[in-house]
């Protein structure tokens, strides 16, 4: 807990094959990690998109996660490939938009990694606990015009 | 959309949800959401009552979406949306709030964990109104099976399916099958012979008109899905026409090059450059090793003796590797172990010293077709006066392997009683840390051991070394070990040292599993679907795994698993048809601009370009549902079911919204 009482909202985008699993190993196995991230499954982490990422921030997501398989172990062959191409655009995207490094991460847990989706999901909740609230949200409602979801989705 | 009535139905799981998540705070709050009609909660959601819970509000209350807040959707999705679709709701009108694993078992404080089970729940309560009835896609099913991997495991799916009229590819990587189990003397407790239980398996599969077997052969690829596999196999040029080879062995005899170390002897004995593995190989054919034939590796074997001595002219110098394509339904993956390799641990002195062995090598030399003809002998040919057995080699080891490879206790058992039946006044040690026995009759084998006047030390040794002390150790090995029960530290003086090396994943196991699409446990072994339910299937369903691929384990079990692998397997291939999930891509023509993005990015080929319509087509039947054609396109022209854009935006929504 920081000094302000700042708990981070964080969204999780789990591949089903792997992460999603890694999470329920985590579960199965006791570990405890902080409760601030909410998972969300797709199939395939190249399932997500820069606009799933963007409408969790504005949203009021101080922080987001895509985890998929390691890469090799894709059950669709190399979908993880196209999140680790997309991912570094995405970052400079993001980045283009005001966004501080740091508040989107990527990584690879496999179904076996219990501990790891632990340990990540532990340090991201801190790293973005240190960064502060995103406010995007806020921000949104006060300029509800300039920047709609629907514009982001379209 | 029209006005959707949702039911939320929230299970305590005993006290894995309920003893940390307020699950009748959640109820009550839920009660509150939108477009919920009904929230309820149940001690064990997943029973009868707790279903017929959800069956009722369908019927009485007009329910038209459900959100059953429980465990994994893993464990028991298939059970909730039985119960809508018995209820007279579409299945995919009811999704999973996964408050169990996701929540509960890994939140400390029971407030945070009851607001995050909120939160998780909140997503899938936005999400609902959105979700579109869908159905499973029927697909045919190809009947036939293969089978990778040829010990004990392997053979014995293989044999079992074979018997239900199913045909089976068995696929070996080695010469012949029969995996390690062919190597092993005696097996325990019982004590058979290791062959005589075999091999009457192994000349049964290679006679069955129902088993292709591929020996020296490995799978390089394999695409599809349940049901309808199509896998490459790589058939390796024995440079033998095996047609017309009878396995006589007339060539082995004959090739000049006399001095290459066994496989199957682990390296005690020695082959030709020709051979035959072993005597009761299956299938009895040579096998010409590339890297050692002179006329293969240097172009210049003058006599060329093997094809002189080779009655029916099957040597063919010109063979090449074929590329095999097999259609097949379900696979058993039956890969099988290796051996720790005992020289990682150096004080032991393995490959060092002379007489210090692996259990393997014990094997061979206690088999009385091994290099020493059954006689159990040190390097010097005379009999050992002393052996120490050291146990738990790389196994139950925080430097090397953590886990427990369950079968050496018990075949340092063996080892002992063959010992003492050879050489009667040969005095023998076991130094373990623990014995587990655990099996059928394992205990009593034990204490039979105990009464035949085997010593007993429990530590762990310390060092193999023959550096003596006194005289009784002089040109011996001695082994320096803690006697834990004793209290004392003890010099065994000994002419032979067994290290009881524990059982590691093949050296490829990640590399193998990557091509069949499932992966690895974090200590190397295949990851099973479920470690208690779904002990032989893999997150890729139609593919199963069998024996010591999974895990350590003895014969007993591995061939249990095989024969359960291979009711799975006919489970499936016994149908015509198999239900796959609907969640894949669709394209609009209409929206398309016919860019040819997405037909690139597939990794199923599952997009194909319509020239007429200009637009790109899915390929249902080869569509997977990863969604990358989805995320890759400019225009979000395909989505993909069950994971629409506005789904996802939904749970992001609610997820944030509490």
């Amino acid at each position: 807990m920081s000094d302000n009482g700042f708990e981070p909202r964080l969204i999780g985008f789990l591949c089903r094959w792997c992460s999603y699993n890694g999470a329920d190993l985590a579960g199965t196995a006791r570990l405890k990690y902080p409760p601030n991230m909410v998972p969300i499954k797709t199939n395939c982490s190249g399932r997500v998109e820069p606009t799933h990422i963007m409408k969790a921030f504005a949203d009021g997501a101080d922080g987001v996660i895509i985890a998929g398989c390691h890469p090799g172990d894709c059950h669709y062959i190399n979908g993880n490939y196209r999140t680790a191409g997309r991912y570094p655009l995405m970052e400079k995207l993001l980045e283009q938009l005001g966004l501080e490094h740091g508040r989107v991460r990527l990584e690879w847990v496999s179904a076996a990694e219990g501990d790891k989706f632990a340990r990540v999901v532990g340090e991201f909740t801190e790293e973005i606990r240190a960064l502060g609230p995103l406010g995007w949200s806020e921000q949104f409602k006060d300029e509800a015009a300039a920047v709609a979801p629907e514009a982001v989705t379209a | 959309m029209a006005e959707e009535k949702i039911g939320v139905y929230i299970c305590h799981c005993g006290t894995n949800i309920g003893g940390k998540v307020d699950v009748e705070e959640v109820t009550k709050w839920a009660a509150t959401q939108p477009n919920v009609a009904v929230a309820r909660e149940y001690k064990y959601m997943c029973s009868d009552p707790g279903q017929d819970l959800i069956k009722n509000d369908i019927k009485e209350l007009g329910i038209t979406r459900a959100v059953v807040a429980a465990c994994s959707p893993t464990m028991h999705e298939p059970t909730f949306r039985k119960a809508a679709s018995d209820g007279g709701l579409n299945p995919y009108l009811l999704q999973m709030a996964n408050i169990r694993e996701h929540c509960s078992w890994v939140t400390i404080d029971p407030v945070a964990a009851t607001a995050k089970a909120k939160r998780i729940l909140s997503a899938q309560i936005h999400r609902l109104p959105l979700n579109e009835p869908l159905e499973p896609i029927e697909v045919p099913v190809n009947h036939d099976v293969l089978v990778v991997g040829g010990g004990i495991a392997g053979i014995e799916a293989a044999l079992k399916l074979s018997a239900t009229g199913k045909h089976v590819t068995l696929v070996e990587r080695n010469p012949s099958i029969g995996g390690h189990m062919a190597m092993f003397d005696k097996t325990f407790p019982t004590l058979d012979c290791a062959a005589c239980i075999l091999t009457p398996k192994m000349s049964a599969l290679g006679k069955d008109p129902n088993i292709t077997l591929m020996a020296y052969s490995e799978v390089e690829y394999v695409e599809g899905y349940v049901g309808n596999f199509t896998v490459k196999v790589r058939k390796k040029a024995r440079y033998v026409n095996t047609d017309i080879c009878t396995g006589c062995g007339a060539c082995q005899e004959a090739c000049v090059v006399r001095k290459v170390k066994s496989e199957f002897d682990q390296g005690l004995g020695f082959r030709s450059a020709i051979y035959i593995p072993f005597a009761q190989a299956v299938p009895l054919r040579a096998t010409i090793d590339p890297a050692k034939c002179l006329t293969l590796s240097k172009g210049k074997c003058k006599q060329q003796t093997c094809v002189s001595a080779c009655g029916p002219g099957a040597i063919d110098f010109e063979q090449k590797d074929e590329v095999v394509e097999l259609d097949v339904g379900a696979i058993i993956m039956a890969t099988g172990f290796e051996l720790w390799d005992a020289a990682q641990e150096t004080r032991y002195g393995y490959g060092r010293l002379d007489n210090v062995i692996t259990s393997l090598e014990f094997e061979r030399i206690s088999n009385a077709s091994g290099p020493t003809g059954g006689e159990i002998v040190c390097k010097n040919g005379e009999a050992p006066k002393s052996v120490v057995i050291l146990h738990c080699v790389g196994s139950r080891d925080q430097n090397y392997q953590e886990f427990c490879s369950r079968v050496c206790c018990m075949y340092s058992l063996k080892f002992s009683h063959l010992i003492k039946e050879h050489l009667p006044e040969t005095e023998v040690y076991e130094l373990y840390i623990d014995m587990r026995c655990f099996g059928k009759n394992y205990e009593e084998f034990y204490r039979r051991l105990m009464d035949e006047g085997v010593n007993f030390v429990r530590g762990r040794a310390a060092e193999v070394t023959d550096v003596a002390l006194s005289p009784d150790e002089e040109g011996r090995l001695v082994v320096k070990t803690e006697d834990t029960l004793l209290g004392i530290v003890r010099r065994i003086p000994a002419d032979m040292v067994i290290l009881s090396a524990g059982l590691s994943p093949a050296h490829d196991a990640k590399e193998v599993s990557q091509i069949f699409g499932f992966g690895c446990s974090a200590n190397g072994f295949y990851l099973e679907r479920h470690p208690k339910l779904e002990p032989v299937a893999t997150v890729t369903d139609g593919i199963f795994i069998a024996g010591c691929c999974q895990y350590p384990k003895d014969i007993p079990d591995t061939v249990a698993q095989a024969g359960a692998a291979a009711a799975g397997v006919l489970g499936l291939v016994d149908n015509d048809t198999v239900k796959v999930e609907p969640t894949i891509s669709y394209i609009d023509p209409e929206k398309c601009s016919g860019c040819h993005i997405c037909v690139g990015l597939c990794p199923h080929n599952a997009i194909q370009y319509n020239e007429e319509k200009n637009a790109a087509e899915v390929i249902e039947a080869a569509c997977k549902g990863c969604g990358v054609c989805v995320s890759a396109c400019g225009s979000n022209v395909p989505q993909q079911r069950g994971y629409l854009d506005v789904q996802i935006f939904a749970e992001i929504e609610g997820a944030l919204a509490v």
